[in-house]
């Protein structure tokens, strides 16, 4: 290799790894996976607070800790007023280049955190709200929460009455804010992941971030086929990924021109083992009446923003 | 400098003397006046703070969290239902060791809708390991938020400030404020030993095991009897700069007295006029004013009540099934000792139903004449 060539490599992710080794996640949790790569798009200077959700037993037993960085557990409903006051105080402390982030679960964040979420992105607090969404209340043993997808089981949607309403689309309750940065982000899709969280972070303002990621017991999946998994939900069209700036600009960010069926991302999930071929179909409609509606929004942006 | 204050201003002055640096509130009748003065100075430039408008009051006191574990001096002020909404990050402020200081006015609960005082509000977060300070004036009002944060910072613990709805939040009393330097130097910044700091990164209220959650609790209860001690050390530290003195407990013509009224809040100072009037007549009577409901003064009280004939308990508060608050108090912390007087324990006062100088001499008059109480609650200026 020549001098000329060795310049040219420049690694698209950081290769600082921020977590430590050892955290108490079930195997293939993407959740420990996300938790890696925002770090190593974020860096040190930034402060976290959890609220109830796998990542408060994650982390690991007090005195220990895996995530590196300073971090505050708090009550299940307040990633987002908890973040707002840790800001609040870095400014007055003249700490202001510090990030905040708020890192929730989807429980925490759809459900019983929204009001302090929504209150938060009004206020425009200058915090990364993070939900990494596994669609369910994992902590508490896989219950159905605002975030499980139409179709699936969980223990409280048992298969003889599984969900039978849609998931709440979050990202465009969160842009309807009006807030300076709204993207979605897999764990499958490293760059395209940690470019969203350095772009968070270089933006003042409410920014918010949803996570796709995979929870193989939750979703009665293996383990190893986490990514697997994860690359299907953009590959299917199930997940775009997208992102929305001053809640009217929006852009995909990774384009799927050939499909795959959805069946080939729910047939990996023992959630969804009870769907006849009828909800299939039902779920692969809705699927791709979504993907259309994003669409127009983004042939819309393009006219609207330039 | 004096000025005449209503007790929701002197709340707010105290805050601004005590500089604090963050502040996250939400209105709530009767507390509304706090915060409305707190925009002021805060957008005025006068005080250095960030001041959130939250969505809800859980937020707020979740704001103060994070705001005091990031290292900053946090305040905030609410009353009944707001206080209610708090509760479960009331508790999580006290177990997370954060010196916030917040003022609770005392509000009855409803239903039916209320915005008139009692204690049934604060003294429903009696066990959410805060301290918790009743006051009886305006003055006392603002320097119990100042002597607050030193006593809350030197323990570790957040303390609230209570106050009667209307009776002291919407009434206008002179109050000395004091000058900035002075109490400057008897508050010093808030530099706390440990913080969220990313050069210093720590996990703050993880996954806590049966093995090591006990200690943390005895630890919390070592720190709040220290500051039973503290209240009263610091509150003569204040008094030496001030001439205004504040402990655990005020007494008032306790030391000979045969019969002790026992007393909180603005009932107290009520009290100190039947108190005058029964001494003009030859009744030995002296009133027992209780600061500081935790921690709860015991030794204190003990010493206060040796020797007395009958005790009275005066509680703007009921807990149902049971009897008064401190009622339950005052006699819990006397059953381990040589006191076997008459304790009698009167209910009153409730959602802001008028105190009087007769109603408590009338109060007076049934402990002195009967030998002991006929009834576990006896329940004063009630249509039954
Ligand atoms: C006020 C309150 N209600 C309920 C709980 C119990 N609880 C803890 S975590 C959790 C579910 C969290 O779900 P989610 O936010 O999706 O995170 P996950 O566990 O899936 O990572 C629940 C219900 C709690 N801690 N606090
Ligand atoms: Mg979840």
């Amino acid at each position: 290799m020549t001098e000329k060539k060795k310049r040219k490599i420049s690694l698209s992710i950081p290769a600082e790894e921020i977590m430590r080794p050892g955290n108490l996640a079930c195997q293939g949790c993407g959740a420990s996976l996300a938790m890696r790569y925002a770090l190593k798009a974020l860096g040190r200077n930034v402060i976290f607070d959890i609220p109830a959700c796998c990542w408060s037993v994650i982390d690991g037993p007090f005195p220990y800790s895996s995530i590196g960085v300073p971090l505050l557990h708090m009550a299940f409903e307040t990633a987002a007023s908890t973040a707002s006051g840790i800001r609040a105080a870095t400014k007055v402390l003249g700490k202001e280049d510090t990030t905040v982030v708020a890192w929730a679960g989807d429980g925490g964040t759809f459900d019983i955190g929204f009001q302090a979420l929504s209150g938060a992105a009004e206020r425009n607090e200058d915090i990364i709200y993070v939900c990494y969404d596994n669609e369910a209340y994992m902590n508490t043993g896989i219950q159905r929460s605002g975030a499980t997808p139409y179709g699936a089981w969980t223990t409280t949607t048992p298969v003889k009455h599984y969900k039978k309403l849609p998931k709440k689309d979050i990202i465009e309750i969160m842009a309807a804010h009006r807030i300076p940065y709204v993207a979605n982000v897999n764990i499958a899709y490293p760059e395209d992941f940690i470019r969203k969280f350095k772009k968070a972070a270089s933006i003042k303002g409410t920014k918010f971030i949803h996570v796709f990621s995979p929870c193989p017991p939750g979703w009665k999946m293996k383990p190893d086929d986490t990514i697997k998994v994860a690359k299907l939900a953009v590959q299917t069209r199930v997940f775009p990924l997208i992102e929305i700036e001053h809640g009217i600009k929006y852009t995909l960010n990774v384009k799927v021109n050939k499909p795959k069926p959805v069946f080939e991302y729910l047939k990996l999930q023992g959630r969804f083992k009870h769907l006849t071929e009828k909800e299939v179909q039902r779920i692969q409609e809705d699927v791709d009446a979504y993907w259309d509606y994003i669409m127009k929004k983004v042939e819309f942006s393009k006219e609207y923003a330039g | 400098m004096k000025k005449v204050l209503m007790g929701n201003h002197a709340i707010s002055y105290g805050a601004t003397l005590s500089r604090v640096q963050v502040i996250a509130a939400y209105p709530i009748t009767p507390q509304t006046q706090v915060v409305e003065l707190l925009s002021e100075i805060v957008a005025n430039g006068e005080l250095d703070a960030e001041f959130i408008k939250v969505e809800s009051e859980h937020s707020a006191m979740a704001a103060c969290i994070g705001a005091s574990a990031a290292g900053a001096r946090a305040f905030t002020a609410t009353s009944s239902q707001g206080l209610l909404l708090m509760h479960e990050v009331l508790h999580w402020a006290s177990r997370a060791r954060l010196p916030i200081v917040m003022a609770n006015i005392n509000r009855a609960i409803s239903p039916g809708w209320t915005i008139w005082t009692d204690q049934n509000d604060s003294l429903s977060q009696r066990d959410t390991g805060w301290m918790q300070i009743y006051t009886a004036d305006n003055q006392e009002v603002l320097d119990s938020i100042i002597i607050g944060y030193k006593v809350a910072e030197k323990v570790s613990i957040p303390l609230m400030i209570v106050l009667d709805a209307f009776v002291l939040s919407h009434t206008y009393e002179p109050v000395d404020v004091p000058d900035q330097e002075k109490i400057d130097k008897f508050l010093p910044p808030y530099k706390p030993k440990i913080k969220l700091d990313p050069e210093d990164p720590h996990a703050f209220g993880g996954l806590t095991a049966p093995n090591i959650y006990m200690e943390f609790q005895y630890n919390h209860q070592q720190a709040m009897m220290e500051a039973k001690k503290i209240i009263n050390e610091v509150g003569k530290e204040y008094g030496d700069i001030t001439g205004r003195y504040y402990q655990n407990l005020s007494p008032y013509k306790v030391d000979d007295a045969e019969y002790v009224v026992i007393t909180t809040g603005t009932i107290s100072k009520t009290t100190n006029i039947v108190v005058d009037k029964l001494r003009d007549s030859g009744v030995k009577i002296g009133n027992l004013r209780i600061r500081t409901l935790r921690p709860f003064p015991s030794e204190e009280i003990y010493e206060q009540l040796k020797g007395k004939k009958k005790v009275f308990v005066i509680d703007r508060n009921i807990s149902f099934g049971n009897t008064g608050i401190f009622f339950q108090e005052v006699k819990a912390s006397l059953y381990n000792t040589d006191i076997r007087v008459p304790i009698f324990g009167f209910v009153t006062g409730l959602g802001g139903r008028d105190v009087t100088p007769e109603l408590i001499e009338e109060i007076v008059n049934i402990g002195i004449k009967n030998e002991k109480p006929e009834e576990e609650v006896i329940w004063m200026g009630v249509k039954k």
